[in-house]
């Protein structure tokens, strides 16, 4: 369909970090006990689209990334990788990989996106409305600890109102503004030109920008191109394809052929015209041929068009961006997104994985997973949560509400609730975690309560 | 309602055979098929017949026994007629087996199928050629198999099976088979469904049933077919091998008849083929449940998340398809100019794959993009007749072209097309209607049409005087666009809508109007409200001038615009575009009693029609037949 897939899968995030480490990079991390980044490529697959680039950030990350792929998803998908160095940023990353482009249009989807919104939707929206840019939108997952009620200072903290200001036209279909929840301190400002062009415009904060965009390749190219200092494709390219949508000429001087002026060539110029004039005319005009021919008639001002795909509310459509983030995806991911998990055949709400050893009076309840080859004590009680593989869990654990990774050993008389614990972490005896994240590694020592902290091991 | 509809369908194949093909012989049409029986039976298979039909009689007493025996006659003739061409006469082949058969299966049916492959072998070694033998003992064995599952399963099974062993046991005969035994075949297939289906029921004597349905497969063939026609076609295919060739053109030449929505077993295949996922609308209008509605809110998205798992189709056309869908592009030259230029895209990245003939291949390929299309939106006319040049040019490539020279002759040709038949026509139809206008004239014109739009600019260029009413209608209201244009370039307009038309129609002069198509008759098929203003113009007496380009011409005839129309989106006419506060039908859509039609497009009778201009000139609609078969021959098919 003459469509390229760029996933952006990104290194080691800042906003994770006890999480991810040098040897787990985000890409990896591990959700539900599956790499994040198989959730997206897992989606990609489901949609036949085989052949992939993933971008990394940082040589050793691509090198991880790119064996775990190729052991995954080896005769599946073809997926080529590509490291570029860190820090510099999404539009960076394109730019760095932009010579590996060739199609007509380029999907760009981040590698933490976790969803079921089918990119095939994207992609075709994009090319029915011939957009140079499309963005998919969802709306706004409901987040923190619904259920639980443990609402610690951490999730507090998180303030409201940092997604995005979308303004869209009656129709839902062009994008008309955007502007990321990081940027807008006080006030939003907004394009005159636009406004006074459609008419109408529906400002919503209720959608989220899912990072799946599809590009025009070659407008893509053009504006990474000019633009040195666009860094990130969301905060900067978007923004600038969106306000500069009525006017657009400097950007496509470049480009041979307007959008709507088919390209085909005809023996006689005058019958192209005809032609491209019969289309026109009786195709519906959005606002921006309305806009672009001039009260004599002539159309003299390109234009392009930026729509946007809103996700279905239905779907399930999160980025797994911060710890909360991660929090969440878990639990839904376990439980009521369990859908994503393709292979999962779960009749009563949890996934227990093969030959794990449960002590006597132990229970697992709704909405849990645990890897293989995990051992349990006598007495423990695990509630929507995530253990992974290998994990040794002594007696009297109560582990509510938490991700535990991969080979943790856990002491007798634990309590945890709401944490994150990475891989090889080990918890003494009767150790009390709330609403904390210890990193790879770490030893948290007998007796020791923690509330809403975040503990690493010191790098070396 | 209903009386009325099936007298329809039974008179309409007969209306089509008077208009296609001089009645056969009288005595063929006498002859019911039945009194075939003492001419035929004697020479062979009078007992097989005999020793059949009381088990056959009970699914279907009335049915069976006459086409079997035709049909018999016809393999039977078809060889005669063919054998001289053959080394080895196979017709012997076919006499002698079936007997042979039946002897077997006679004495005790549920022992014999375990037998059967063996001794058809046996019968096969001593009576046929060598190469013939192997291909029909793969048969039996594949026969001796379905037999017994048939035991185990129940009769759902036996007709996969049976087709089965139809398409194989067929396949070695068609290579060395003239056309008429081809086509003897081909009506065995065409037909495998229903026999397998009789036979299948019988689960106690399966095995020797499924037997004799390969033996007899010409014999079942023609059951459906005659049933379906009248005794004039079953006589004509009774006639000798000689008849057959003229025979065949007819069927070629006969319009495919239309597929009825209100059929539910034959919607429901079509379903299973679809790629879009069709949700058939509930509530339809009961006079016009043949035609396809489907509920219009869950195409779109369903066909979207599909992107990239539809693989053969071309980008090209599935943005076309899409844009059809949603409604992006509208009207007949737009909707053929933008699937041409599909078509040429596709065309350009084809390539031949290895084994495979591009004119076939190519073929093919367009046909699925064209079903896709289709079910995107029904076609409308003009696209029909392009496709059918862009087949027919494939059709006469010449084979020692290489891929890249047909390809760019395709490529051209549609180029052709497009300047010709459209851009073209459009320039000529424009020269001879301003001719038409004058100055102080008042024309009126209702919706968007291409060619009249391009008319009154050229009118307005031309720095005649004179005033425009544009009519326009709900839900669409593409009259605003074109009005917008006019009222850009200076033209002095008048707006209103259909309902007003009889008070506006009092300072009209003339009447411009588009047409989708005109038919034979003489009818002008059009965007729905059409046939209203044109009546009004006839009664006012104001000369009615539509602008048609010949390409879009099309040899049907149609008296009303029921049998063949399109069904739009019902909500579109339910809720009124830009008044929310209009919802008085909220929640009624879903109700039993409400029926809601949106018709696209209706039929205006010739009388209201006072010419029609086109690219061969202004002519009147009774010349219409004429510009259909001289376009027909001379610039498009031959």
């Amino acid at each position: 369909m003459d469509f390229q897939v760029v996933v952006l899968a990104g290194g080691t995030s800042k906003n994770l970090t006890p999480l991810v480490s040098k040897e787990v990079p985000k890409p990896l991390l591990p959700v539900a006990n599956r790499p994040l980044l198989y959730y997206v490529l897992h989606q990609l697959e489901q949609s036949n689209l085989k052949d992939l680039i993933v971008v990394v950030e940082g040589e050793d990350a691509a090198l991880l990334v790119g064996s775990w792929i190729s052991g995954t998803f080896v005769d599946r998908l073809h997926v080529e990788i590509a490291a570029v160095p860190e820090d510099i940023g999404t539009a960076g990353a394109i730019r760095a990989i932009s010579h590996h482009l060739t199609t007509k249009d380029i999907l760009v989807v981040s590698g933490d996106l976790v969803s079921d919104v089918p990119p095939g939707a994207v992609a075709a929206t994009h090319r029915r409305h011939d957009a140079v840019v499309t963005a998919m939108l969802c709306s706004v997952p409901v987040s923190g600890p619904s259920e639980s009620g443990s609402s610690g200072g951490k999730d507090k903290a998180k303030k409201p109102g940092r997604y995005d200001i979308i303004g869209l036209d009656p129709g839902k279909q062009f994008l008309l503004h955007i502007a990321t929840g990081a940027e807008i301190e006080k006030d939003t400002r907004l394009q005159k030109h636009i406004l006074h062009a459609v008419g109408q415009m529906e400002i919503r904060s209720d959608l989220m920008d899912a990072y799946m965009y599809a590009f025009k390749r070659s407008v893509l190219q053009e504006v990474l191109d000019q633009k040195d200092t666009f860094q990130s494709l969301k905060h900067d390219v978007l923004p600038y394809l969106v306000q500069s949508q009525l006017k657009s000429e400097a950007l496509l001087n470049g480009i041979p052929q307007a959008e709507e002026n088919g390209n085909e060539k005809f023996s006689s110029q005058n019958n192209q015209v005809l032609v491209s004039q019969i289309l026109f005319n009786s195709s519906i005009p959005s606002f921006h041929k309305i806009s672009s021919v001039d009260p004599d008639g002539s159309a003299s001002i390109r234009t392009h068009k930026c729509c946007a795909y809103i996700a279905s509310s239905s779907s399930y459509c999160m980025r797994l961006n911060s710890i909360q983030a991660f929090m969440d995806i878990n639990r839904d991911v376990t439980g009521e997104a369990d859908y994503l998990l393709s292979n999962t055949s779960s009749d009563h709400n949890n996934v227990i994985g093969p030959s794990p050893k449960l002590g006597t009076k132990t229970t697992v309840g709704p909405h849990c997973m645990l890897g293989e080859g995990s051992e349990m004590g006598d007495k423990c009680q695990v509630k929507r949560s995530v253990i992974g593989r290998h994990c040794r869990i002594g007696s009297h654990v109560k582990v509510v509400n938490s991700v535990v990774m991969n080979h943790v050993t856990i002491g007798d008389g634990c309590i945890i609730q709401g944490s994150v614990i990475c891989s090889n972490v080990q918890l003494q005896e009767r150790v009390v975690l709330k609403d904390c994240q210890v990193g790879a590694g770490f030893v948290v020592t007998a007796g020791s309560e923690y509330k809403g902290e975040s503990m690493a091991r010191k790098e070396k | 309602m209903d009386p009325r509809r099936t007298a329809r369908t039974v008179s309409d194949p007969k209306v089509r055979q008077v208009g296609f093909f001089t009645p056969p012989p009288d005595h063929a049409i006498s002859d019911p098929p039945r009194h075939h029986d003492p001419i035929q039976s004697p020479s062979q298979s009078s007992p097989p017949v005999n020793d059949r039909s009381p088990s056959d009689s009970s699914l279907s007493p009335v049915m069976i026994p006459p086409p079997r025996h035709h049909s018999d006659a016809l393999l039977r003739t078809a060889l005669q007629a063919t054998s001289p061409t053959k080394p080895f006469s196979p017709s012997t082949r076919t006499v002698m087996i079936p007997p042979e058969n039946k002897d077997l299966r006679s004495p005790g049916r549920k022992v014999v199928y375990g037998k059967s492959p063996s001794s058809f072998s046996g019968v096969k070694a001593s009576s046929v050629p060598a190469s013939e033998l192997t291909t029909v003992s793969v048969v039996n064995l594949a026969l001796g198999i379905s037999g017994k599952i048939l035991t185990a399963e129940e009769a759902g099974g036996a007709s996969v099976e049976v087709q089965n062993d139809r398409r194989a046991s067929s396949k070695p005969l068609k290579e060395k088979t003239s056309k008429a035994e081809r086509r003897a075949l081909q009506e065995a297939q065409r037909a495998a469904k229903a026999a397998a289906k009789a036979e299948g029921s019988k689960a106690s004597s399966s095995a020797s049933k499924v037997v004799t349905s390969e033996n007899t497969k010409p014999i079942k063939a023609t059951k459906p077919s005659s049933q379906k026609n009248d005794g004039s076609q079953v006589a004509a295919s009774d006639k000798k091998g000689g008849d057959r060739a003229p025979e065949k053109d007819r069927k070629k030449d006969a319009p495919h008849p239309r597929m009825q929505y209100d059929d539910t077993s034959r919607v429901e295949k079509a379903k299973k083929r679809a790629v879009v996922k069709q949700t058939e609308a509930r509530n339809r209008v009961e006079l016009f449940r043949h035609l396809p509605q489907y509920e219009h809110g869950t195409q779109l998205p369903d066909l979207e998340t599909k992107f990239f798992e539809l693989d053969p189709m071309h980008p090209a056309l599935y943005k076309v398809g899409l844009q059809y869908l949603s409604g992006d592009i509208y009207g007949g030259n737009a909707r053929c100019i933008a699937m041409l230029q599909a078509f040429k895209e596709a065309i350009k990245d084809y390539s031949t794959p290895p084994e495979k003939t591009l004119i076939r291949d190519l073929t093919a390929r367009i046909s699925s993009y064209v079903s896709f299309l289709i079910e995107c939106r029904p076609l409308s006319i003009s696209m029909g007749n392009a496709i059918k040049f862009l087949k027919s040019r494939i059709a006469k490539l010449p084979l020692a072209l290489s891929e890249s020279e047909a390809k760019t002759t395709l490529m051209l040709d549609i180029d052709r097309f497009i300047n010709e038949k459209i851009i073209l026509a459009d320039k000529v139809i424009v020269e001879h209607a301003v001719t038409k206008i004058s100055d102080g004239d008042v024309l009126l014109t209702y919706g968007a049409s291409s060619a009249v739009e391009m008319i009154l600019l050229h009118a307005h260029e031309l720095g005649k005087e004179f005033r425009v009413v544009v009519v326009d209608s709900h839900p669409k209201l593409e009259g605003q666009l074109l009005l917008r244009r006019l009222v850009r370039k200076g033209l002095s307009c008048t707006y209103t809508h259909v309902n007003a038309v009889s008070y506006i129609m009092h300072e009209v002069t003339r009447v411009f109007l588009g047409a989708s198509s005109v038919l034979s008759n003489g009818t002008v098929y059009s965007r729905v409200g059409t046939a209203c203003v044109a009546m009004v113009a006839h009664a006012f007496r104001v000369p009615v001038l539509v602008c048609c380009e010949a390409y879009k011409f099309h040899e049907r005839v149609q008296l009303d615009s029921i049998c063949s129309n399109e069904l739009g989106n019902p909500d579109a006419i339910s809720k009124v575009h830009g008044r929310e506060e209009i919802n008085y039908l909220d929640g009624l859509v879903n109700c039993e009693n409400l029926q809601l039609l949106n018709l696209i497009y209706d039929a205006t009778p010739s009388d209201y029609v006072s010419m029609v201009i086109t690219d061969y000139g202004m002519v009147p609609p009774t010349s219409v037949p004429v510009i259909v078969r001289e376009y027909r021959r001379e610039h498009l098919w031959s």
